[in-house]
């Protein structure tokens, strides 16, 4: 498996951390909403296909990652740097995708 | 008469073995049955086995989207043992033990159940406390549990270098006798021939594409071979729990779904007579009846439905083995394979009714299931005989996230990669 990262370029997966499911989103560390922390902590999408993903260049630029990669193929679709696409929105975006 | 004995065996090789009826038939599906399961696993078919057994359920189906035996329970690496930390899963695994011992014997069928004993090795002073706490804790509830000295380490397993020169040091180990291994298929087979025998039907190529619903009940399948309607649906499909859920329209579970790689060397003389765990890594091996050393690691670590796995854990596992045994550097390396497993966010299965009403959950068994098999068909045909769970299962619930009872062996929840 190769990811592209932006900044490397194609690197064997070797060089790369995976840091989980990309979907999911962090309540406000004030937050006291259970079900929101509840769902952060346990639930997944799991999906047969295209899956959003943070992966870490770890022994690269280090930098972290958003991956578009399909759990049946592994073939990977997108690759973005986390940092400049904070907003849900674009979460949303990979996340829509069929 | 039994239908494999010493008599039954002479008569038929007379006849030219041209008399033995097929393990199981094959049946067409009829349009409705008192319980359906979802899975010809060896989960799935235990389960039909004990409802017919033990709860003279018998009006029932089991369906299999491939053939029996193509999911994790033909492709692990037979390990069973019940070494475990706290009480719930040691009650439960241990339960699973006590049935391994009579399986052959209760089937009729020879599981090859192996008592060959499984040691994990320490390899750091604190590592071997800690295997000694998991010893007393397993003492406690009664299970077998011994520590044994790099000495008797080195009498077991004359191949491993216990000398203080070894690349990791063995410090000591924690040894359970009664563990070992069993033939996998033959798991499989076993029951899904006592299943059959008693009536149930075992239905190959046939996968569930959705629910039937009656509101929020569910109240049978849509298959690829028609519509099937029942009182009870049960799923336990391991591997692909979270597709089949989302069928059900639950589209969240506490489940990730990775890669599990196993691999096989060539045939060798006996070399080692027992299951051996790398501390210092996710190593673990065995040698099988046929010569060949069974051994594995780590999941390959991300999301995946595909039974293949990547080249870095193929390198990280042989590099283990050569940590711990370096003999066996030219050994080559006959084949190897992946199995989707169903991590959950503990490390522990959910054995439950619900979620929805009418349904029935067996899943999470991460990549340790195959030695529960016995006990988890037993635990959930009783849940769906009973509508309760037994209590060696009631801690195994699906909302015990929600409700902080997480059952976490490892201290590593909630990160099902790292279980
Ligand atoms: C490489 C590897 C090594 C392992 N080693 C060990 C070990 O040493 N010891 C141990 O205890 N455990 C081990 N395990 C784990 C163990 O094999 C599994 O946890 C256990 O077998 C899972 O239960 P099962 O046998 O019912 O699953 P499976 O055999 O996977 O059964 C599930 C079945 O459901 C079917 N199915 C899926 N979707 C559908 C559908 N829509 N319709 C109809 N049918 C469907 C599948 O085809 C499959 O046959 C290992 C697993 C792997 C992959
Ligand atoms: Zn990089």
């Amino acid at each position: 498996m190769l990811i592209t990262c932006p900044y490397c370029g194609p690197r064997d997966v070797i060089e790369f951390t995976y840091q989980g499911d990309g979907n999911r989103e962090r309540p406000d560390p004030a937050s006291q909403n259970f079900e929101a922390w509840n769902a952060y902590v346990y639930d997944r999408l799991n999906p047969a296909g295209d899956h959003n993903e943070i992966w870490q260049h770890s022994g690269g630029c280090r930098a972290h990652l958003r991956v578009v990669r399909n759990t049946l193929t592994h073939e990977i679709s997108s690759v973005a740097f986390v940092r400049g696409d904070h907003s849900s929105a674009a979460r949303r975006k990979a996340e829509d995708k069929p | 008469m039994a239908e494999y004995s010493a008599l039954s065996l002479l008569a038929n090789a007379f006849k030219g073995n041209k008399d033995w009826k097929p393990a199981w038939r094959k049946p067409d599906p009829k349009a409705s049955y008192d319980v359906i399961i979802i899975g010809g696993g060896g989960h799935g078919l235990a389960t039909a086995y004990y409802l017919a057994k033990e709860h003279g359920i018998t009006n029932v189906a089991v369906l299999e989207k491939g053939w029996l035996g193509s999911g994790n329970v033909g492709r692990n690496t037979t390990a069973v043992r019940s070494n475990y930390l706290l009480p719930a899963n040691t009650r439960f695994y241990e339960h699973s033990m006590k049935l391994w011992e009579n399986l052959s014997h209760e089937l009729n069928y020879n599981v090859m159940f192996s008592q060959r004993g499984c040691l994990n090795l320490a390899h750091t002073p604190a590592q071997f406390d800690d295997y000694a706490r998991r010893g007393n804790a397993m003492r406690h509830l009664g299970v077998d549990a011994e520590l044994m000295t790099p000495a008797e380490i080195k009498r077991l397993i004359p191949a491993l270098d216990i000398s203080s020169d070894a690349r990791f040091p063995v410090v000591g180990g924690l040894m359970q006798r009664r563990a070992g291994t069993a033939r996998h298929d033959a798991v499989a087979w076993g029951y899904a021939r006592g299943a059959d025998r008693r009536g149930v039907d075992i239905v190959e190529n046939c996968e569930v594409t959705g629910f039937l619903r009656d509101g929020d009940r569910v109240t049978g399948v849509t298959t690829s071979r028609g519509d099937i309607r029942a009182k009870k649906v049960a799923v336990a499909v391991a591997g692909s729990t979270g597709r089949v859920m989302q069928l059900a329209g639950v589209e969240t579970m506490p489940i990730e779904s990775h890669v599990l790689q196993a691999f096989v060397t060539e045939s060798l003389k006996p070399f080692i007579d027992t299951v051996v765990t790398f501390g210092m890594g996710h190593f673990y091996m065995s040698q099988s009846d046929k010569g060949g050393l069974v051994y594995g690691g780590d999941i390959d670590g991300y999301n995946s439905y595909a039974q293949r796995g990547n080249l870095p854990i193929v390198d990280e596992v042989m590099s283990e083995m050569l940590a711990l045994f370096p003999g066996l550097a030219r050994v080559r390396m006959l084949r190897s394979w992946g199995g989707v497993c169903d991590m959950s966010m503990d490390g522990s299965p959910i054995i439950t009714m619900g979620p929805l009403p009418g349904m029935y959950l067996n899943c999470g068994w991460c990549y340790g299931g195959f030695k529960a098999t016995p006990a988890s068909g037993w635990c959930f045909a009783w849940t769906i005989a009973k509508d309760q769970p037994h209590d060696f299962n009631a801690p195994f619930t699906l909302d015990r996230f929600h409700r902080g009872l997480v059952i976490d062996d490892k201290g590593q929840g909630a990160n099902p990669r790292l279980h």
